[in-house]
This record gives C-alpha cells, sequence and structure tokens, in this order.
C-alpha cells in the first residue's frame, strides 16, 4: 500500500509544508503492518527507526524482571512513538506491541537526518511533539509516585457494593478514577493488587469482594 | 442475555478503534456508529474502553460481596 500524503499532511510532525514538499519527503517514509499481539520494538535493542500509527492502536510499555508491565502510552492514529533513540543514538527505551492489527508508517534514523536537512522548519514541530511526550510522562510519574490509591479504591469499591435489596450501581475504572483523584491505569493497578492479595476476584464485569474485613481495614489504615 | 459494554452512540464518532482492538469481534460499525453484538466470548478485557478517544465505550462493573456460609 502506497504512503498517504494527506496522511502526512494530518500529523503534527508535517505540519506547514506543502503537497509538493510531503510528496518528496514520502520516499523516505516505509510502511509496515502488525497484527494484534505483534511486538514491534523491544526494549533495549537498536532499532533506529520510529514509527508514526497509520491505523490502530499500538502499546508502549516498560516491562519488570518480574514480568511487571507498566504502560506508558497508548499511541492512536497520527501519533509517534520510538524516537528517543534516533536523537540519543540509544537503544529502544521501551517496548511496542500493537494492540491490534496496525498500518505503521516507519522513518529511519539517516532518513529523518535527511528530512531535517531539506526542511528544517519542522524542527519546531518535532520539538513540541516531544514536549507533549515528556508532559504526558511527567503526568504519569505524579501518578506512580505520589498518589497511593489503593486505600480510596478501597473504599469505593465498599461504598459502591450492592445488596439484595439496594439497586447496585455500576462503576467504569473511569469513574473509580475520577473519584480517586487518579488516573485509570492507577485504578487498574490498584484493583490487581488486590486480586493478587485475594481481596477480590474479577467475574467479567463484577467485582467480587472476597474479604470485606480486609478491605475495610485497608480503608482505616489509608486514613 | 450476556452483559456487554455500553456504547454511547451520541459521542461515538465512528473511529473502529475498538472494532480493531476488540480480540472477540463484539463490535461491528453500524451506519458511522459502533454497535455491540452480544457474546459469551467478551471477557471485559476493557480495552475498547480504554481505546476510545471520545469515552463512548464504557465497561462498568458491578461491586458485590461474596456470599459466605
Amino acid at each position: 500500500m502506497a504512503i498517504e500524503v494527506e496522511f502526512l499532511k494530518s500529523i503534527p510532525y508535517f505540519s506547514g509544508l506543502s503537497l509538493t514538499e510531503l510528496d518528496a519527503i514520502k520516499q523516505f517514509v516505509f510502511e509496515k503492518t502488525a497484527e494484534r499481539g505483534e511486538l514491534i520494538l523491544l526494549e533495549g535493542e537498536s532499532a533506529g527507526v520510529f514509527f508514526f500509527v497509520a491505523s490502530g492502536a499500538v502499546k508502549v510499555f516498560k516491562t519488570s524482571a518480574e514480568g511487571k508491565e507498566q504502560i506508558l502510552n497508548i499511541v492512536r492514529p497520527g501519533e509517534s512513538f520510538n524516537e528517543v533513540p534516533i536523537f540519543d543514538d540509544g537503544t529502544n527505551p521501551s517496548s511496542a506491541q500493537a494492540m491490534g492489527p496496525v498500518v505503521l508508517y516507519g522513518v529511519r534514523k539517516d532518513s529523518l537526518q535527511s528530512i531535517l536537512r531539506d526542511y528544517p522548519q519542522i524542527a519546531l514541530n518535532i520539538i513540541k511533539v516531544l514536549a507533549e511526550q515528556v508532559r504526558q510522562l511527567v503526568s504519569l510519574v505524579e501518578d506512580l509516585s505520589f498518589r497511593h490509591v489503593i486505600g480510596r479504591v478501597a473504599k469505593i469499591l465498599l461504598e459502591y457494593t450492592g445488596d439484595e435489596t439496594a439497586l447496585r450501581p455500576r462503576l467504569t475504572q473511569q469513574e473509580m478514577a475520577a473519584m480517586a483523584g487518579t488516573a485509570r491505569e492507577v485504578v487498574g493497578r490498584s484493583l490487581k493488587a488486590l486480586e493478587e492479595e485475594g481481596v477480590l476476584r474479577f467475574d467479567r464485569h463484577r467485582i467480587v469482594i472476597t474479604d470485606k474485613k480486609a478491605l475495610q481495614k485497608m480503608v482505616e489504615a489509608s486514613l | 442475555m450476556v452483559v456487554m459494554p455500553v456504547v454511547d452512540q451520541e459521542k461515538c464518532n465512528g473511529c473502529e478503534l475498538c472494532i480493531n482492538v476488540c480480540p472477540c469481534r463484539a463490535l461491528v460499525l453500524v451506519k458511522n456508529v459502533i454497535t455491540v453484538i452480544e457474546t459469551k466470548d467478551c471477557g471485559w478485557c476493557i480495552q475498547c474502553e480504554v481505546i476510545c478517544p471520545s469515552g463512548a465505550i464504557t465497561c462498568p462493573y458491578e461491586i458485590v460481596i461474596e456470599e459466605t456460609h
């Protein structure tokens, strides 16, 4: 499939360039497809390439030695990932995996250097994109560092537990996050931790509290 | 009846990202909005909710206490 100039025009990297200029840039861009679950990049390897997502979505994540996964970002169409090694000559800082069938537009390091040499005006666009990525990561660090939400999540679970007589309100992870004053990812991780501790279990669309007393203790400890 | 993710068709922009990530193919595009097909294969992975850029899909949980006898 040919690289679409219209798509290139729509992404922040190439904002301000004419169709003729984008047509010239097209030669430096290659297409890559990946199926659901396919690893696109591996943390620590030297790929020397970064990607724009043309369609589908890509999960960017780190994995701990114990195999625990921390999602850093979900990259949607028009957005890019893995620029860092292009600019610092290092290895891929994180892994990337297709969340479904994806079409990617890749740019190799030497190609980007050629593009920047011919069209230096896009340097400001790139700085802006990188600044947005830094801002997003700073926000994630804030959530992970300062917000000990497990007690607050436990409190929400107890407050929203239905009984036989009362109508059971249903909550999304996003709603719980809004209540706890944190990000959905942090709520997801708290629920997972509570599951690992045997306090609750997931039964599809149900969160089944298996140890109410333990949950109450967590609420008290967080006060 | 199988409980399924909820789609707010007013908010749905028809981007199809949820179709792309749904592992059980429970989502289809009908007249430019997402429609849910009931299936027991849906494991409540909430990927559709996470990926939706317009907040049109929600996967709410019912919170219950396990009966102990």
